[in-house]
């Protein structure tokens, strides 16, 4: 547990961000899934448990309630009509503009349906920074709980920071979102005599400094790394383990699709053009609509086929290791809703924000290295997922048809399936059908 | 627009799409996909970097030519 964004007596509904997590493989927000008053928090910051635990006890209450929370009006959902849900603040925005002193009913959100979000909070109490925070001063004896001062910082630095005897607040961060991490503290120790570690934290450098973090591998990112390696290590082996895998691949004929694609994008404004990806995993996705053996999960000795199909995509991280967060309903998505999750998805990636869901529920992954120069991918089947799609670079390459010798763009796409689901007739089914829809890339 | 500019906007874009890249020692004939790694997204993305930084649009058919980061500085310094 990195961060708790939520107190007792917050209203919170259904999707709201109330937590920040730390897991060998990324930092994620949680959200929840239940609505209503918290109640209690399970959990505190700096913890480490099993992968299940109740987090927090939330309880229901009538919609009357809510205007329990704080003394900010909540939006009952009778009321809630289009201007209500423009000046929608959730409630964890809300704590975090009273902890930054900052009125959120004067913010303009940027978020969904106008909605402020955390960044936008941010952005208001750094633009008035000038000014004191009200509640940035924290001295000790006014903060006997280290997380009433909502320091961003990964657990370990929090160890760190207790077995050193440094008051984590006093520490200015230069991780993610200004989190501190092992290394600042370090510093902090070795710089206290110059230092002044009583003045207040430095909260208001911490926009500036948030870019900077992604510059170089701090000895946290080394850690995770290794740590990233560690777990994917050990689902490879169980992968390999546990499933029977067969592999049978096809190459795609991308003419039509990439034809289609290069004179769409003609018309298009860079940020809305298309890349070859976002067709291919559309088609992908469809495809395991249909052919349900490689779309769903192997559990207790029984396949359960998914009725919905939660892309994985798996996305390289620059500083090494992978990780394959989930395009959700990926059949259903426009191909251009689908290129735009896409580039979400894999920018958050990168940045280590995805959410618990995304990276909890693929039901089959694909995975794109062509991209970066390989012709096939004979991917490994993420357990207890049943197919994993490889595919290779997009390559230009003679084609035979109708007697006649041409050249068109093609791309090498590989299945590993679960053998004890499905057999190398349907596989090469599946990827027939890939083939298939890419031939009409109007109509994906 | 002068090269001197160009390279500064396509440092900078490339420092924004791939932080870890160093740009002191970065070779100028160093290919994009291959050496620098990037991917068809973070070129997407380091196209429009660079449209939005200098108001140079580089159109998907000229893609080829800016394939080095030689290529694309002085693709950005002919047109800007």
């Amino acid at each position: 547990m990195v961060e708790w964004l939520i107190k007792p007596g917050d209203y919170v509904h259904r999707g709201d961000v109330v937590a920040v997590v730390d897991t060998d493989k990324t930092v994620m927000d949680v959200e929840t899934f239940e609505e209503g008053v918290v109640a209690e928090l399970l959990v505190d910051v700096g913890t480490t448990v099993p992968i299940g635990t109740p987090l927090a006890r939330i309880t229901r209450t009538p919609d009357d309630g809510a205007g329990q929370a704080g003394g900010q009006p909540a939006v009952p959902p009778a009321k809630a009509g289009p201007e209500a849900a423009a000046a929608q603040v959730p409630p964890p925005v809300r704590h975090l503009a009273h902890q930054l002193g900052v009125d959120p009913s004067g913010i303009r959100g940027t978020g969904k349906h106008g909605a402020v979000t955390r960044a936008d909070v941010e952005r208001a109490a750094a633009a008035r920074s000038d000014r004191p925070v009200p509640e940035a001063a924290p001295v000790p004896e006014a903060a006997p709980a280290p997380h009433g001062t909502r320091v961003r910082s990964s657990p370990r630095a929090r160890r760190l920071a207790d077995q050193l005897g440094v008051d984590i607040g006093t520490v200015p961060g230069t991780g993610p979102d200004g989190a501190v991490t092992e290394a600042d503290i370090q510093r902090a120790v070795q710089g206290a005599g110059a230092s002044a570690p009583a003045e207040a934290p430095a909260r208001e450098k911490e926009p500036e400094e948030e870019p900077a973090a992604e510059e170089t591998p701090s000895p946290d990112a080394q850690d995770r790394l290794s740590s990233l390696r560690r777990s994917i290590g050990s689902l490879m082996t169980r992968s390999k383990q546990t499933i029977p895998h067969y592999y049978v691949s096809t190459t795609l004929d991308l003419r039509a699709a990439i034809g289609w694609m290069q004179q769409v994008n003609e018309q298009r404004p860079v940020a809305s053009r298309l890349v070859p990806s976002a067709l291919l995993l559309k088609a992908t996705a469809v495809a395991a609509r249909e052919i349900p053996e490689v779309n769903g999960f192997f559990t207790d000795g029984v396949f359960r086929p998914s009725s919905t199909v939660h892309l994985g995509v798996a996305v390289a991280l620059r500083h090494g290791g992978l990780v394959a967060p989930a395009i959700h309903d990926a059949d259903t998505l426009a191909v251009d809703v689908l290129m735009q999750k896409l580039r979400d998805l894999v920018g958050r990636a990168r940045a280590g924000r995805l959410q618990r869901a995304e990276m909890a529920d693929p039901t089959i992954t694909v995975t794109n290295l062509g991209d970066l120069g390989v012709e096939a991918v004979y991917g490994v089947i993420y357990p207890p997922q049943v197919a994993m799609v490889g595919l290779g670079k997009v390559v230009e390459q003679p084609w035979a048809q109708d007697g006649m010798l041409g050249v068109r763009p093609a791309v090498t796409a590989t299945l590993s399936a679960d053998h004890r689901v499905s057999d190398g007739l349907r596989g090469a089914r599946f990827l027939a059908r890939i083939d298939e829809l890419l031939q009409k890339p109007e109509e994906l | 627009m002068n090269e001197q500019d160009a390279r500064q906007a396509v440092h900078a874009a490339i420092n924004q799409v791939a932080p870890d890249v160093d740009l002191d020692g970065l070779d100028e004939g160093s290919r994009l996909r291959q050496d620098l790694e990037l991917d068809s997204l973070d070129f997407l993305r380091l196209v429009e970097t660079i449209d939005e930084a200098t108001g140079v649009d580089i159109p998907e058919r000229d893609y080829a030519s800016v394939a080095t980061v030689r290529g694309l500085i002085d693709y950005v310094a002919s047109r800007g």
